[in-house]
């Protein structure tokens, strides 16, 4: 489980999270929805240790990782997974290469590795692409392949950045059912970052809205779109209207 | 109107006290992180694991693939200085006296290393910085964390190694075959001195001292060009732009601080009695 309590972040001055309080339970998809700007990133990263808090606690499991000497840190983040919103594939190494990269001090021999690689690349529905170079990649193979690399060591919790921005519509589906196949079949806990209300519902069981620094509601998914919260109404209407608009320029 | 000047020549002194007091900030907050990074590099450098397989990559790239252009600047740099010398010891003494000494010591002592040095600014120090600084836009450095990787071992640390180690080796390199441009030169009309003469001239008063003198430069700026260009990449934002302007910050840090660092350690290696 992750408790986080009073989480503040500034930036040069200015505030990005003014205490923000939300807890994950273990198992479930938890999706944190909110405007651009408003610090999603910052409060996953946070989670993660690779951004530094001002204040407030972050409980892994009981754990408190900002309070953590670097070793006991590292172990804790061994047991997180992150999806990058670009991927974040390193540029200088092969797909397989890539998705070997966390395993490279996991004590698994050579062949033991490759089959693993092969195991996950199919497992995201990428076989045979193992030798080619993320340049030669289209943006959905990238977050495919990212998305192996992340859950190869068998992390148990995944961290979701925007994981269906930039990506065409059907190529998000596939995102959103990797990611809810992952939580049924791996039984990971997995917290997901977006703006995307249509994925948010997909694969998530709960959704929490991050507003100006602090979190405005927290919402069964299935509830959501019927939500009264003034500012989730909002988020979702303009959203709504997107769609709309949307449909109406394809029509 | 008096009192318009005043206000003016006031408000410009305040501006410029401002400015001053902002870029004397920025170059200590700058110098506290250079130091601080440089304090987690050295904490990495001793805790396994040990990423052997990079610091041969890296020495290859370094070391081997900087060798042909190194020894073609150093050529020439020997050919260049034999020449001037002899030209003017002629013009002087009506003869070209002791050229082996100034081209050989002119290279151990100071040409070899530094403009070893900075060929390898231009040709490593820029590359590192833009890799590691596109990794770090990209956020692959991020990704490298939380995949249980330290980047300073995986990425710094075999660049710091290989530098430190593959410079002082290119400057023996590059010092013999500027001494070898040199001889060929000073072979030559109108000098006409004979390869023996100009050999005993490069070794009569050398001493194990001078070549040292040269090494340990080497060794030192090394270090000072893979810690700034690694410094520089891994610290880089802003995008494309950024990886753009961080690599040129890179490349006139490093050689202002190569010149810099120069003076300071020869006088320092020189009060030592090393050369």
């Amino acid at each position: 489980m992750i408790r986080i309590t009073g989480v503040r972040k500034s930036f040069g001055g200015k505030p990005v999270l003014r205490g923000v309080d939300l807890e994950i339970r273990d198992g479930e998809t938890l999706t944190i929805i909110g405007g651009s700007g408003q610090g999603k990133s910052v409060l996953l990263k946070s989670m993660i240790g690779l951004i530094r808090p001002d204040g407030g606690t972050i409980l892994v499991d009981e754990a408190d990782i900002l309070h953590l000497p670097r070793r006991e840190l590292h172990r804790i983040q061994r047991q997180f997974g992150y999806l990058f919103q670009g991927g974040a594939l390193f540029d200088s190494m092969n797909v397989a290469e890539n998705v070997a990269f966390g395993l490279r001090h996991s004590g698994l021999s050579r062949d033991e590795i490759q089959a693993r690689v092969r195991t996950y690349l199919e497992y995201v529905g990428l076989s045979g692409v193992e030798h080619l170079m993320p340049d030669e990649l289209s943006g959905g193979m990238r977050k495919r392949v990212a998305l192996a690399r992340t859950i190869a060591y068998s992390p148990r919790y995944i961290l979701y950045d925007e994981p269906t921005t930039g990506l065409d519509p059907q190529t998000s589906d596939v995102i959103a059912e990797l990611i809810v196949s992952l939580q049924k079949r791996l039984g990971v806990t997995s917290v997901v970052v977006t703006h995307d209300i249509k994925a948010a519902v997909t694969v998530s069981q709960r959704v929490a809205m991050l507003h100006n620094g602090v979190i405005a509601a927290v919402e069964p998914a299935e509830a959501l779109i019927q939500s009264r919260n003034p500012v989730v109404r909002q988020f979702i209407d303009s959203s709504e209207f997107c769609w709309r608009m949307n449909g109406a320029v394809r029509t | 109107m008096i009192r318009g000047v005043a206000v003016g020549v006031g408000s410009g002194v305040i501006a410029a006290t401002r400015s001053v007091r902002g870029w004397f900030s920025a170059v200590l907050h700058g110098l506290g992180s250079y130091i601080l990074f440089n304090a987690e590099v050295v904490r990495a450098f001793f805790s396994p694991p040990f990423e052997s397989r990079m610091v041969v990559r890296q020495m290859y790239e370094i070391g081997v693939m900087s060798l042909p252009i190194c020894l073609l600047t150093s050529f020439f740099v020997g050919m260049v200085l034999a020449l001037q010398t002899g030209y003017a010891s002629i013009a002087v003494l009506n003869e070209p006296v002791n050229v082996g000494t100034v081209v050989t010591f002119s290279l151990l002592k100071e040409l070899g290393p530094m403009l070893t040095s900075v060929v390898l600014v231009g040709r490593i120090g820029a590359a590192i910085t833009a890799e590691l600084g596109s990794m770090s836009v990209t956020e692959q450095i991020d990704a490298m964390y939380t995949l249980g990787t330290d980047p300073v071992k995986y990425l710094i640390v075999p660049r710091l190694l290989a530098f430190s180690l593959m410079l002082p080796l290119l400057v023996v390199f590059t010092n013999i075959v500027g001494v070898a441009g040199g001889m060929l030169v000073s072979a030559q009309e109108p000098m006409y001195t004979p390869y023996t003469i100009y050999w005993e001239d490069s070794l009569q008063y050398l001493r194990i001292g001078d070549f040292f003198h040269g090494f340990i430069k080497a060794g030192v700026f090394g270090i000072m060009i893979a810690t700034i260009a690694c410094y520089k990449g891994f610290h880089t934002g802003g995008g494309a732009e950024g990886v753009g302007k961080a690599t040129t910050d890179s490349v006139v840090t490093s050689i202002a601080m190569l010149l810099i660092g120069d003076f300071f350690l020869s006088s320092l290696l020189i009060a030592l009695r090393i050369g």
